[in-house]
């Protein structure tokens, strides 16, 4: 096995540090730990922040790629036998696919319903007594331990259901325990008795909504535990047109679309906040510039210059195959460039804002009294101006994220987004153009691309909104 | 003469949340007369008069007692009936007239909408009745300005649009909630014998909120005073200013500080700073390339000079020029001409460097006690930043010990340097603001209207806190301000500025009693006066 690093592997975990690192400094002022915790202490942020944090645990798992070694086989180590060197396969893994195994690949021929144990169209197929009859085939993966489908289909199903959900309640049970006792252990020396802390944290003494977030996690863990477990016996997506497990699409989806989430705010971030608040504090001739760059990057039709500069991408790479090794290699570098390129689009409207906050901060007077100290501008900008703009900052990355998510979606679908084969929402909207139009319709990819981005974006958005409720000094004005 | 009660508050109780904001109200107002309530900031003088005209804010609850105006009570009535009586029988001004009118209509249309709204007046008689009403609140040329928009009039002419507007139905009471506030002193006291005289021609009742008890003792027959939400003396105002009751109304009206005297300057001649012939020039620019087409004089040729020691107050309105030259003088702004010297140093062009080194000796207090601090700053850190910047003080060890020493000396204690500035009061903020600037031992401090922002009370013990730190430490005070009354406290010598013009300067006593220049003595006459 050879760990292989993509691009945007590496940069989710500087992401992943960043967040860390970011965490770690707010822990320490007094003002944001308590703005964090207002966030907490809402119960649609908790569990908005536990859905989201469940998705991403799903991208971080899908982002540890690696390629499989090949079993020596005589093609590969030679007609010597000389078996010292280890080959790899050309396809990358995460370890996400490690828990699908074999729906890794196409297991069936085409389309099949969700939890069918039969496929979706008629074939030909030859009778028992070697006649030949039209027919719905058997399933190659979906209900194959089942004798007759038929009849023991919906027992199985109930059954399976039943063992899955106990699994996941006790799984998400005990993981809150231990996480329980952990926290004990650690601060035991300021409290009394463990029972005592178990109720601190049943009656939320502390303000913060612990009973929501065991509620939340439990029925992530459910959720998950089911649609795990009865994967491994049927499609409980269904299959698509080339016989793939659809939730397995799905699932892998996710990485693309919080990549595309995350990574565009990494590029968009930087170039808003240094251009926004450097307009807004220096004014005069660095403000026309920066501005002038910005109307003009606003006029032009966002969708048209992100199809040029795919499609200027497309050409280049299709002129240079030798600098990818591997297939995932390559529809990555058109993620990261998708992402790079939206976030060179996206940075006017949050720069305006940084623009506009930094204009009225500038005028205010601790910002005179600090430059009547001689307080440089370096110095003045870093203590000033940015802690005073940080929750338009933190506002606006929670707003756009589901934004972003949604524009994946958009792009791919008008075939200027990621690489038609790298699993993503957008991708399998776009094909579910044809299948819409058969009849009968095939409804379950378009359904289950749309289930999992509806739930991602719908948590993003309300824990934005918990977020700005709590950052915003307008907002706690109102309350 | 005992007139009937047109307005009767009784054990009116209000609260927010938890917090009871009124408690226990009782007022009842007499036809005719003009009855003011007086109180600080949070004391619920807003809220009562919102409270009459129903347009409480949706937070509070009337937790008890009654509002009756002639013979209904208006806290009981339906919504329907309640707009009948808001605009044509209560009517209201409010403090700020900038955003009172809407500035895409034009004023005359404004004043007719309402007097149709209420059915006193059609479609066409409107326009013919605006121009008396608008001719009676003291609007020039009321057949041509009845078009304008209300960019187009003055502060104080905007505030005689809405007295105008307030009246368009003849309402029997009128309540003008701080309507001066925001005005400057020659205009305060031509709006105040507008409302005197209207209220006298009209039989008008007023209802007057203010804080100001000078402009109270010039127009009010009666008076009340609120604190904290609670009614504490209810009085005839001549007996009031005679004979005060209640504790708290002497403290108040000792905290107005009274003319007679004054300040004698220290023998030192030797100027410390020294202004000569300085102008400021904004630049208008204009067009795709900002090309200059003139330009606006902020400041057009001052002398001063402040010897060590000594206070100079810079008195003027509100676009006179005096907070340009305050931040002209610490090189905030660019200097367009003219020399400020400051100690044995010529600044005015000063490069960054030597500039930094004078900036420990010249500092600057702002206004707006709420705006002069990082609110995501401790008060430690706020303190320490000047001292840091400029290097004073030899080790942190050395610096915090410093802020501790200064956190006293301005009256509050140690332990409020690990607090943010949104957990203190106007005036300990502005305490603060005192021990940031005086943590870098100054000699001269630009002292740009200190005191405007705050209560009349707490005004005063800041006041004397300067008054008592320039006696210790011998610094130089330029002091900035609207307020004359505040000038005869503090102040050595004044200056009296005009359209970026100084008309008068002189020792405190000639320019405050034997005034020379028209407009020192139009501003002198306007300033309200406690008997």
């Amino acid at each position: 096995m050879k760990p292989v690093l993509l691009w945007t592997d590496g940069l989710v975990f500087l992401l992943l540090l960043a967040m860390a690192t970011a965490v770690y400094l707010s822990g320490r002022n007094l003002q944001m730990r308590q703005q964090w915790r207002e966030v907490f202490r809402s119960r649609l942020g908790m569990a908005a922040a536990i859905i989201v944090a469940a998705y991403l645990g799903v991208a971080v798992l899908d982002s540890l790629h690696f390629r499989p070694a090949l079993a020596p086989t005589p093609a590969l180590t030679g007609p010597a036998g000389n078996s010292a060197e280890i080959h790899y396969s050309p396809r990358v893994l995460s370890v996400l696919d490690l828990f699908f195994g074999e729906l890794n690949d196409p297991t069936e021929k085409s389309y099949s319903r969700p939890f069918a144990a039969f496929a979706f169209s008629q074939e030909s197929l030859t009778g028992p007594d070697g006649e030949l009859v039209r027919a719905y085939p058997r399933l190659a993966y979906g209900g194959r331990h089942l004798e007759d489908p038929s009849k023991h289909l919906p027992a199985d199903l109930l059954l399976k259901s039943l063992g899955a959900v106990g699994l996941g309640a006790g799984t998400g049970l005990a993981f809150a325990v231990v996480v329980a006792g952990l926290g004990w252990f650690f601060t035991r020396g300021r409290r009394t008795s463990w029972r005592r802390y178990m109720t601190e944290l049943w009656r939320e003494s502390s303000g913060l909504s612990w009973k929501t977030a065991l509620f939340t996690f439990i029925g992530v863990c459910v959720t998950l535990a089911w649609l795990y477990q009865l994967s491994r016996w049927y499609h409980v997506f269904g299959t698509d047109k080339v016989g793939g497990d659809v939730l397995y699409h799905t699932v892998k989806s996710i990485r693309t679309g919080v990549l595309i989430g995350l990574l565009t705010t990494l590029v968009m971030l930087p170039l808003a906040i240094t251009m926004g608040v450097s307009a807004g504090y220096f004014g005069g001739l660095i403000d026309d510039i920066i501005q002038y760059i910005y109307t003009t990057l606003n006029s032009i039709p966002g969708v048209l210059l992100i199809a040029a500069a795919v499609l200027i991408l497309q050409v280049y790479m299709n002129n240079h195959p030798e600098l990818f090794e591997t297939e995932a290699a390559r529809s990555d570098l058109r993620l990261l460039f998708l992402c790079i390129i939206l976030g060179v689009t996206s940075w006017t409207g949050l720069c305006r804002m940084l623009r506009a906050e930094t204009l009225k901060l500038r005028s205010l007077d601790y910002v005179e009294a600090a430059r009547a100290f001689g307080v440089g501008n370096a110095v003045l900008l870093a203590r000033h101006i940015l802690p005073n703009v940080t929750h338009i900052v933190l506002i606006s990355i929670a707003l756009d994220f589901s934004g972003l998510v949604l524009a994946e979606a958009v792009l791919s679908y008008v075939g200027v987004g990621v690489d038609p084969s790298m699993p993503s929402w957008g991708n399998m909207i776009n094909s579910a153009r044809l299948e819409l139009a058969r009849e009968p319709a095939v409804w379950w990819p378009l359904a289950a691309a749309f289930v999992f981005m509806f739930i991602l974006v719908l948590a993003a958005n309300l824990y934005a909104d918990v977020v700005r409720d709590a950052f915003d000094p307008r907002a706690a004005l109102k309350k | 003469m005992m007139q009937e009660t047109i307005l009767d508050i009784h054990d009116l109780t209000i609260a927010f949340d938890q917090e009871e904001v009124l408690k226990n109200v009782d007022l009842s107002i007499r036809r005719g007369e003009f009855f003011a309530l007086v109180g600080e900031s949070g004391s619920g003088k807003s809220i009562t008069a919102l409270a009459v005209m129903r347009l409480l804010p949706e937070e509070a609850r009337v937790r008890g007692g009654r509002v009756t105006f002639r013979d209904s009570e208006l806290l009981g009535l339906p919504e329907w009936r309640m707009r009948h009586i808001r605009g044509r029988k209560i009517a209201m001004i409010f403090q700020e007239p900038m955003t009172s009118l809407n500035p895409v209509i034009s004023v005359g249309e404004q004043i007719a909408e309402v007097m149709i709204r209420h059915g006193q007046a059609g479609r066409r008689g409107a326009r013919g009745r605006v121009t008396e009403l608008l001719d009676s609140v003291g609007i020039p040329e009321p057949e041509a300005r009845i078009d304008w928009f209300p960019h187009q009039l003055s502060g104080g002419q905007k505030q005689r649009i809405m007295i105008a507007m307030a009246l368009a139905c003849e309402p029997d009471f009128l309540i003008a909630d701080e309507p001066t506030t925001a005005l400057d002193v020659t205009i305060q006291a031509q709006v105040l014998e507008l409302l005197k005289k209207i209220q006298r021609e009209r039989d008008l009742t007023v209802l007057l909120i203010t804080h100001d008890l000078a402009v109270v003792a010039e127009t009010a027959d009666r008076l009340a005073v609120l604190r904290e939400g609670r009614i504490l003396e209810t009085q005839e105002a001549a007996t009031f200013f005679a004979r005060p009751e209640h504790p708290y109304s002497k403290l108040l009206l000792e905290a107005v500080p009274r003319p007679g005297v004054y300040r004698q300057p220290p023998a030192t001649p030797r100027p410390l700073l020294d202004i000569r012939d300085l102008k400021v020039h904004f630049p208008i620019k204009k067009g795709l390339l900002q090309r200059q087409v003139g330009a606006i004089k902020a400041v057009d040729g001052v002398d001063l000079a402040i010897p060590e020691g000594e206070t100079l107050a810079l008195v003027g309105e509100s676009g006179s020029g005096k907070s340009t030259v305050g931040r002209a003088v610490l090189r905030l702004l660019d200097v367009t001409a003219g020399t400020i010297r400051f100690g044995e140093r010529d600044i005015t062009t000063m490069g960054r460097g030597p500039m930094h080194r004078v900036r420990q000796e010249l500092q600057i207090i702002f206004q707006d006690p709420y705006s002069s601090m990082n609110p995501r700053m401790l008060v430690n850190d706020i303190i320490r930043e000047g001292m840091e910047s400029l290097g004073v003080g030899e080790s942190k060890a050395d610096r915090e010990e410093r802020v501790v020493a200064l956190l006293k000396q301005v009256g509050l204690v140690p332990e409020h340097r690990r607090r943010y500035p949104h957990e203190f009061s106007g005036g300990q903020r502005q305490r603060i603001c005192i021990a940031r600037v005086l943590a870098v031992s100054p000699r001269l401090i630009v002292c740009d209207e200190p005191t405007s922002a705050l209560d009349v009370s707490v005004r005063a013990q800041i006041l004397d806190l300067l008054g008592e730190l320039q006696e210790r430490l011998r610094l130089s005070y330029l002091f900035i301000t609207h307020d004359l009354s505040v000038v005869s406290v503090l102040a050595h010598r004044v200056a009296v500025m005009q359209q970026g013009k100084i008309v008068e300067q002189g020792p405190v006593r000639t320019v405050l009693e034997t005034p020379e220049h028209p407009y020192t003595r139009t501003l002198l006459a306007a300033v309200p006066r406690i008997p």
